[in-house]
This record gives structure tokens, sequence and C-alpha cells, in this order.
């Protein structure tokens, strides 16, 4: 990454594709609870990115606002960690990527809140309070289907394996970045370690790293995203409800 | 011609229509331009996501309209951000008469704990659960009575 812009952008696109991935869920979560919680989580995400991308248009200053950038870009013009564009999966895979999203976005957020960028600061300090509240649900279902019955655990740890590979990307050192995703390993580190423990889960070794959603590269699940996301606004540019 | 503050103050939030904007605390500043008559209005949202802020803005402009100031600009800013620490004595008084249980004082920095009893708005009792963390609206979780058995929201603290 280079500038303000195209991390601003990288954060944006983030919350964006989670926000699309997690309201796929509504009508469809497996109680009347979570799919109220899910469709909540998605909406502060959808509000983060909002932010994000209205101010990533301002910094690029060619006239893009959060409807141009979210609706009017192809995937490769994307700059969302794979992570987040991955299939929901079963439940649990939607909770283990909901969960390591959090334990990630929570020191970010906090971190923003205190740079040196006045915007970014206000927005890491606006979406961190609602980032707590992400990683408590995404972190008490870790637990509760790690540490349950013998078919729950088996499918938690199958979800904490196969997502676990993506979730190195989210910290791809990046120096010159307003915060650099590098320093918040630790704490992620941490957050992961104490709840997979109490969770009766294991942290997998980390071997393979898939990365590319930075630089554009996705995996084929984002063009079919788009397509669903950006379909009436192409169809209908400017529609209003 | 009204006070302008006195009549955005008395704009009602969309979704919990017992409690004004001003109790509940995302009105930031009215102030009137004496050169032009422009009335510029500063709001902040609850949640980033909140449906109801184009909403909330509408009704700002109608009321502005209706209180004699045509010329008003609605401006939304983030920093520093909303906390239901912001929420008025009157405006928890009204929650609570309503059946939706006020948020406790929010606590120093960190994860928000979420074991802090809540009483029930309808019968006083401290014996109370939480069915869902996420509730009706972004602001809201769901919790149920044990003594009662009536089910209430209950304002997060943010
Ligand atoms: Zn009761």
């Amino acid at each position: 990454m280079n500038g303000p812009f195209d991390f601003t952008l990288a954060l944006g696109d983030d919350a964006l594709i989670a926000a699309q991935r997690l309201a796929e869920w509504t009508t469809r979560a497996p109680e009347m609870e979570e799919d109220i919680a899910l469709a909540n989580i998605a909406l502060d995400q959808l509000g983060a990115a909002r932010l994000l991308l209205s101010y990533a248009g301002e910094l690029e200053g060619a006239g893009r606002d959060e409807d141009a950038l979210a609706y009017l870009r192809d995937d490769r013009q994307f700059r969302n960690v794979l992570l987040v564009e991955l299939p929901n999966g079963d439940f649990a895979v939607t909770m283990a990527k909901l969960f390591f999203l959090a334990a990630y976005q929570l020191p970010l957020y906090t971190a923003l809140a205190g740079c040196r960028d006045e915007r970014l600061a206000a927005i890491g300090a606006k979406a961190r309070k609602e980032s707590a509240y992400h990683l408590d649900h995404g972190a008490l279902w870790v637990k509760r289907l790690g540490d349950g019955t013998e078919e729950s655990h088996r499918r938690m740890q199958a979800a904490v394996d196969q997502i676990w590979p993506y979730t190195h990307e989210l910290f791809a050192a990046d120096p010159a970045a307003p915060v650099d995703p590098a320093t918040l390993r630790s704490a992620f580190d941490e957050t992961v370690d104490a709840v997979l423990a109490e969770a009766t889960l294991t942290r997998p070794e980390s071997r393979w790293a898939p990365a590319g959603g930075r630089t554009g590269v996705h995996t084929e699940h984002l063009a079919y995203l788009l397509a669903e996301m950006q379909v009436l606004h192409r169809a209908h540019p400017g529609a209003k409800w | 011609m009204n006070d302008p503050r006195t009549a955005a103050a008395s704009v009602v939030d969309p979704e919990i229509r017992v409690i004004t904007i001003d109790e509940l605390g995302i009105l930031r500043a009215v102030e009137k331009d004496p050169a032009s008559g422009r009335v510029t209005v500063t709001i902040t949202p609850t949640y980033t996501g909140c449906p109801a802020m184009d909403v909330i803005r509408a009704d700002i402009r109608r009321a502005l309209a209706v209180a004699g100031h045509p010329d008003a600009e609605v401006r939304t800013v983030y920093s520093p951000p909303w906390s239901t620490d912001w929420i008025s004595d009157s405006g928890r008084a009204k929650l609570a008469a309503a059946g939706i249980a006020p948020p406790a004082p929010v606590p120093a920095a960190g994860v928000v704990p979420l074991t802090l009893a809540v009483r029930c708005p309808h019968c006083g009792s401290p014996e109370t659960e939480q069915v869902s963390r996420f509730g009706s609206t972004a602001c809201k979780a769901l919790w149920r009575c044990r003594s009662c058995s009536e089910p209430f929201d209950h304002l997060k603290a943010l």
C-alpha cells in the first residue's frame, strides 16, 4: 500500500465486504436472536464502511463518493483481505470469520483513534466501541461451540483450521500507513489464544498464508458477491428507495 | 419565530419515540448566523450504521422550518463519539417509563462487561437475564425478567 487513500480504501473494503457476507444470514440464522445479532453487526460494518469509503473518496480527490467506490469498481479494484470475502460456510465458519476479524478490528480501530489523521481518528474512536461488541459475540460462540458437544467441537475446530491461514494477511507490514498492521499482531494473538484455550480448541500451525487481497488479487468468490451487491446500482444508477 | 435550539431539541428519535434527540444526547449544537439567518445544527449518530439518521435530519429541517427558520443545514460529526452517558436524566426516566431499561454508566476503556444487573422496567426486579445482546435497533439489547417473565429492551451502554 502507499498513502492514506490506499489504507483508508482497504479498511473500507474490509468492512463493506464483511457487511455484505453477514447480511446473507438475514432470515437464515439458526435462531431469531442470532438473526438480529448478525444483521446488527452487518449494519455496524456497513456504517464504518460508509465513513471510510466517503473519506477515501475525498482523499483521492477524483470526485468518487461512497457509492461510486462501492458499486462501480470491479473485483480487481477492491483492496479487502481474502478473509472477509470467503463464503459463510456453516455457522461455525461464519463465527470463526467474525471472531478473527473483530480480534483484528478492535486493536486496529483503537490504534486509529490515536493516529494523527483527525478523520481516521474520529472513525476509529466510533468504530472501536462497536467492535468490542462484535468481538464479544464472536468469542462467545467460539467458546460455546468449541466447549460444547462432540459434534459442535469438531465443526468449530474445522472452521478455525479453515480460516486461520487467512488471518496472516491482516497483519502484512505497511510501515508508511497511519497504523502499521504488523503492530496489531500481538494484541490479536493474545485475544485469540485466550479464547481458543477456553473453547478447548487448538490454534493451527502457521504454514500456509494466502494473500493478494490488498493488491486486488482475489479468490473467485468476490466477483459473485460483487455481482449481487452491485447489480441494482448498475442497472439503475442513482436509484433511491 | 421561535428559538431554533428549542425547535431542534423537540425532535423525537424516530426509533424510540418517547425521547427527544436532545435527551438522547445526539444533538450537539444549534447555531444561528445573525447576518444571514441560517441555522446550523450539529448531530452525531448513536451507531455508525444507524439507519434513522436520514429521518432525523429531515425532521430537524422540518421542525426548524415550522419555527420560522427555513434556511437550515444539518451537519453530522463523529468525534467525540456518542456515549450512553450523554442521555439526560429526564431521558432515562422516559425510557424506563416506556419499558426500556436505561443503560448503566459506561465503564472505563476496554471490552464492555455484560454481567451488570439490569432492573426490569416493568416490575423493578433485578432478577433479569440477557436473551440477546442485539435487539430491535442497533442501540438496544433484548432482555427478559425472571420475576414477571416479561421481555424488555435495554439500551446498551456504549
Ligand atoms: Zn419484571
